[in-house]
């Protein structure tokens, strides 16, 4: 897209109408989330997700033998993220494989993981997360990093906390949560974090990014609304794991 | 019933009950694993539901021996660490025998964790008297995290299963379970095992599984 028809567009879009956004929300509401462990047979934990009209689904292998050999470090495991998007997950045919996007995303989000996963206990071995975009609608690597907490938490793997993201918006000067896709395309400025949450408390930030440009005082006000948003999501994840066990206990 | 906890789920106030599954930080007990809460008096850990085995000095396994070495033999023990079992841990070892006249690619072993290194490289022993090579019975294998439902409290369901079927049982650590006895009673053994996999985490299963038996038993003695 060239900058003159995002400037006509820009234009043309109004983001917010009547003090609500688009697609009906407040500022600070979050997309529909659904969230399911363990759906793939196969994998030693996996999970499906949905949030808005983005549609996820992570798989973890591990801890087993990480390959190339030469990456194994005697001292702890080795962390492998594949962020990729199916070929129809977008409107316009995505060519598969990676590309400098996906590359850059699979990156930050295994840093992300990097601070909470005990890799000491697992020396010489390598796990690894698999998350693949079947749907995308903005905000898909903060839906990615989600759905692999919840796959990794399922896979037994051990842990000092669960990886939870959110992103925030600019839209039409104003500041919102969780924006979906023509928020993202034509806002101003577009803000993913991932947080590290333990016993229901934020500890510490695993990821920060942002588009666009944003004042202090907007940051500051989009990070509330992030925080209240994660432990939202926080407690949905949570839910999927418990709900999962449950079940097979009435069974 | 138990609560299930999460990675992150504050325990215990207190580090000195730190137990299994758990870490230590700020002075405060967190799990690390996703798992059962279980607490006593003095100590407080988790009980995984997930995961794969980890190896721990003096686990006794069933492993499969896959190669043959001049020093050795190494042995899957189902777990992505490698074991060996060197020559001199294995007393039917004498020096005028071939090395693959003792155990050769393919035999079944019960064996001992004798140590582990920082880097995870297990090895082996059969200096025990549990300790045998296998070349009867039947190996079944289950998800190592459920290895301790099968034993029961202080064996308890282990002595259900022998007293019941008389056969014999010997449950590895990581997962490989050895049954051996009548044919047929094998086979419900083995179907008791999947069964305790299976339901693990719920409540009066040693009662299920006696009835189970029982009637698999009654089956046989009317096709008899």
């Amino acid at each position: 897209m060239t900058d003159e028809i995002e400037f006509e567009k820009k234009g043309q879009m109004k983001l917010l109408v009547d003090g609500k956004r688009l697609d009906g929300r407040e500022f600070d509401e979050l997309r529909e989330i659904k969230i399911e462990s363990g759906v793939l047979k196969r994998a030693d934990g996996s999970c499906y997700l949905e949030m808005g009209n983005n549609k996820i689904i992570a798989a973890v292998y591990g801890p087993r033998e990480a390959f190339p050999r030469h990456m194994q470090d005697p001292s702890r495991a080795l962390i492998r993220y594949r962020y990729s998007m199916a070929p129809f997950s977008v409107e316009e045919r995505k060519r598969p494989g990676p590309d400098r996007r996906s590359v850059e995303i699979s990156k930050v989000s295994r840093e992300a993981f990097d601070l909470v996963v005990l890799k000491e206990l697992y020396p010489r071995s390598g796990i690894d997360i698999f998350v693949e975009v079947l749907q995308a609608d903005a905000g898909t690597r903060t839906a990615c990093i989600n759905a692999a907490s919840v796959a990794l938490v399922d896979a037994g793997i051990a842990m000092k906390g669960i990886v939870t993201a959110v992103a925030f918006a600019k839209v039409d000067g104003e500041v919102v949560l969780d924006p979906f896709k023509d928020e993202d395309n034509y806002g101003d400025a577009d803000v993913p974090i991932a947080f590290i949450i333990r016993n229901g408390e934020i500890k510490s930030i695993g990821l920060v990014q942002m588009d666009g440009n944003l004042t202090f005082d907007e940051i500051k006000k989009g990070m509330e609304m992030a925080k209240k948003g994660a432990l939202k999501i926080y407690e949905l994840q949570r839910e999927a794991i418990i709900q999962k066990y449950s079940l097979e206990e009435e069974e | 019933m138990r609560r299930i906890v999460l990675p992150g789920d504050l325990l215990a106030e207190n580090p000195r009950v730190a137990g299994y599954g758990t870490f230590i930080e700020d002075g405060k007990v967190y799990s690390k694993i996703l798992g059962l809460f279980d607490k006593t008096e003095t100590t407080v850990r988790v009980i995984p539901l997930k995961g794969k085995y980890m190896p721990s000095p003096g686990d006794v396994l069933v492993g499969i021996v896959r190669e043959v070495t001049s020093s050795g033999w190494a042995v899957d023990i189902h777990s992505h660490y490698n074991a060996f079992l060197p020559l001199s841990e294995n007393p039917e070892y004498r020096p005028n025998k071939k090395i693959s006249d003792v155990l050769d690619i393919d035999d079944a072993i019960i064996t001992k964790v004798r140590d582990i290194d920082p880097r995870l490289k297990v090895t082996l022993t059969m200096k025990d008297k549990v300790c045998r090579p296998v070349r009867f019975g039947r190996i079944v294998a289950i998800n190592p995290t459920r290895v301790p439902r099968v034993i029961g409290k202080k064996g308890s369901m282990i002595k259900t299963l022998k007293s019941e079927l008389g056969i014999q049982i010997v449950v590895g650590q990581n997962g490989l379970i050895w049954i051996s006895g009548d044919m047929n009673k094998v086979t419900i053994g083995e179907e008791a095992v999947y069964m305790i996999e299976e339901e693990a985490h719920t409540d009066g299963l040693t009662d299920r599984i006696v009835d189970l038996i029982k009637r698999r038993k009654g089956e046989l003695a009317n096709d008899g």
